[in-house]
């Protein structure tokens, strides 16, 4: 198959999703409904104290990460429900079948950060050190939680027990990615450091975010090299996966 | 000339084909090959694999042994276009229920490569009596629209092999008598393959695969 039909069939599978999502919020209600639900009670229970910035990257991608749990297993789940697939399986190129998922994923997990993370910011009370970062951070973090939950919710939408499968797969599998997600955000959030005062405190503080930058910019390649790999590797396994 | 000695044109091979799931074994070293022209029929009682046969012929499903092999002049197809080389109507295919039938019918026009021109979607839902109901979402339609409808969505592509699982369910009497015009018409230049209990249905058969027997 050329690339172009590839391309070509790929994109009517992301607009068939979008359009049926669009007429039954079968995933996003879910999905915003948990997240922003998960976002007040965070926030609620720690407003008395002041954390660390390590601890709320981690409360943010706990949440964002739940939330990809619920939601990102519904396009495959779907289709095995409706009993879908199998016209899927009969008309269209299985890698074109993953591509238009997984660009699925990437625009639902997407529409949940753009929602989540301004809102965890407002009821955290924070304001980012490098947006910039954060918004590459958040970016990148949802390719890579979109990657990695499109081949297992591929994998488990033909099991009995796929809800508690997907989490159990996906956790470690997702790991690697979710604690590069997390330190990249962590190094966003973290205030030019220097808490205490005076010019050696300001020298530590800018060698302290300089050391974060050049860290934060290699876990941002680490982020994007695992949705690479995990792209790419899905593409090769999904035929596997897909046929019965 | 008898259609299956040609030699050029769309050839079905099934070829010792087996098919066990677990210990129980549905299907024992089934073999038949038809060419344009040729309607196979499957017949058997329910439970007897027809639909698992009919499923492998459409590459849904895997033999355990043997083979499914589909021939265009006289070279065997290569996966991806065996695909577009099958039109088929089973109870198990299901549509977007959230979708019109012109919504559904152009989504899969667009992923089997076809133009998806509104013409052509409408004149394929007017031969399948459904002209005027194209824009209901495909949820509201009865079970012999939905029917109706997958004859639509098998033959959209134009495709030299016919597989027919159940092919009268659910249709009323012009139903059914379009699905024989349908039947007709098409194996004049293409193969057909028709799974049934009907005895009108296994009559129209070149070659017959009796399961279970």
């Amino acid at each position: 198959m050329s690339s172009s039909n590839w391309a070509r069939e790929a994109l009517a599978v992301l607009v068939k999703d979008v359009r049926s999502e669009y007429r039954t919020r079968y995933a996003f209600s879910a999905v915003l409904l948990f997240a922003v639900t998960a976002l007040a009670v965070v926030s609620f229970s720690v407003s008395p104290y002041s954390l660390d910035a390590d601890v709320q990257a981690a409360f943010l991608w706990i949440v964002l990460f739940f939330s990809a749990m619920t939601g990102l297993p519904r396009s495959f789940v779907r289709e095995e429900e409706a009993r879908t697939a199998m016209s899927l399986r009969l008309t269209t190129a299985p890698e074109a079948v993953y591509m238009g998922k997984l660009l699925f994923n990437i625009l639902l997990q997407g529409a949940v950060a753009t929602v989540v993370v301004p809102l965890f910011l407002v009821l955290m009370d924070i304001a980012p050190a490098h947006p910039g970062l954060l918004a590459g951070a958040t970016i990148l973090g949802t390719l890579a939680l979109a990657s990695s939950s499109t081949i297992i919710a591929a994998i488990v939408s033909r099991a009995n027990a796929r809800g508690a499968i997907f989490a159990v797969l996906a956790f470690p599998v997702t790991l690697p990615g979710l604690s590069s997600a997390i330190r990249a955000t962590t190094a966003a959030l973290r205030s030019a450091v220097g808490s205490g005062s005076g010019l050696a405190a300001g020298a530590a503080g800018s060698a302290g975010t300089a050391t974060g930058a050049a860290g934060a910019a290699g876990d941002l390649r680490a982020l994007a090299a695992y949705s690479v790999l995990m792209i790419a590797s899905s593409l090769l396994l999904f035929d596997f996966v897909w046929d019965d | 000339m008898d259609p299956a000695e040609r030699q050029g044109g769309f050839e079905l091979i099934i070829d010792s084909v087996s098919k066990s799931y677990g210990a129980r074994r549905v299907l024992r070293d089934v073999t038949a090959r038809v060419v344009n022209g040729q309607v196979l029929v499957i017949a058997g009682p329910n439970g007897s694999g027809k639909s698992t046969l009919v499923k492998m012929i459409a590459r849904l499903a895997r033999p355990t042994d043997g083979r499914v092999l589909w021939k265009l002049d006289g070279r065997p197809l290569p996966a991806a276009d065996v695909r577009n080389a099958i039109g088929m109507v089973s109870p198990d295919l299901t549509f977007y229920d959230e979708l019109s039938a012109i919504e559904n019918l152009r989504f899969f026009a667009q992923v089997r490569g076809l133009s998806a021109m509104p013409e052509f979607i409408k004149s394929l839902l007017d031969r399948f009596g459904l002209g005027g109901r194209g824009d209901d979402l495909v949820g509201a339609y009865s079970s012999g629209m939905k029917q109706r409808l997958k004859y639509a969505f098998a033959l959209m592509h134009n495709p030299p092999l016919l597989l027919l699982d159940e092919p009268t369910a659910n249709l009323d009497e012009r139903g059914v008598a379009l699905v024989h015009d349908v039947i007709a018409q098409t194996r004049l230049s293409k193969c057909v393959v028709i799974a049934t209990n009907e005895p009108e249905e296994v009559r129209l058969g070149d070659v017959v695969i009796q399961l279970g027997a």
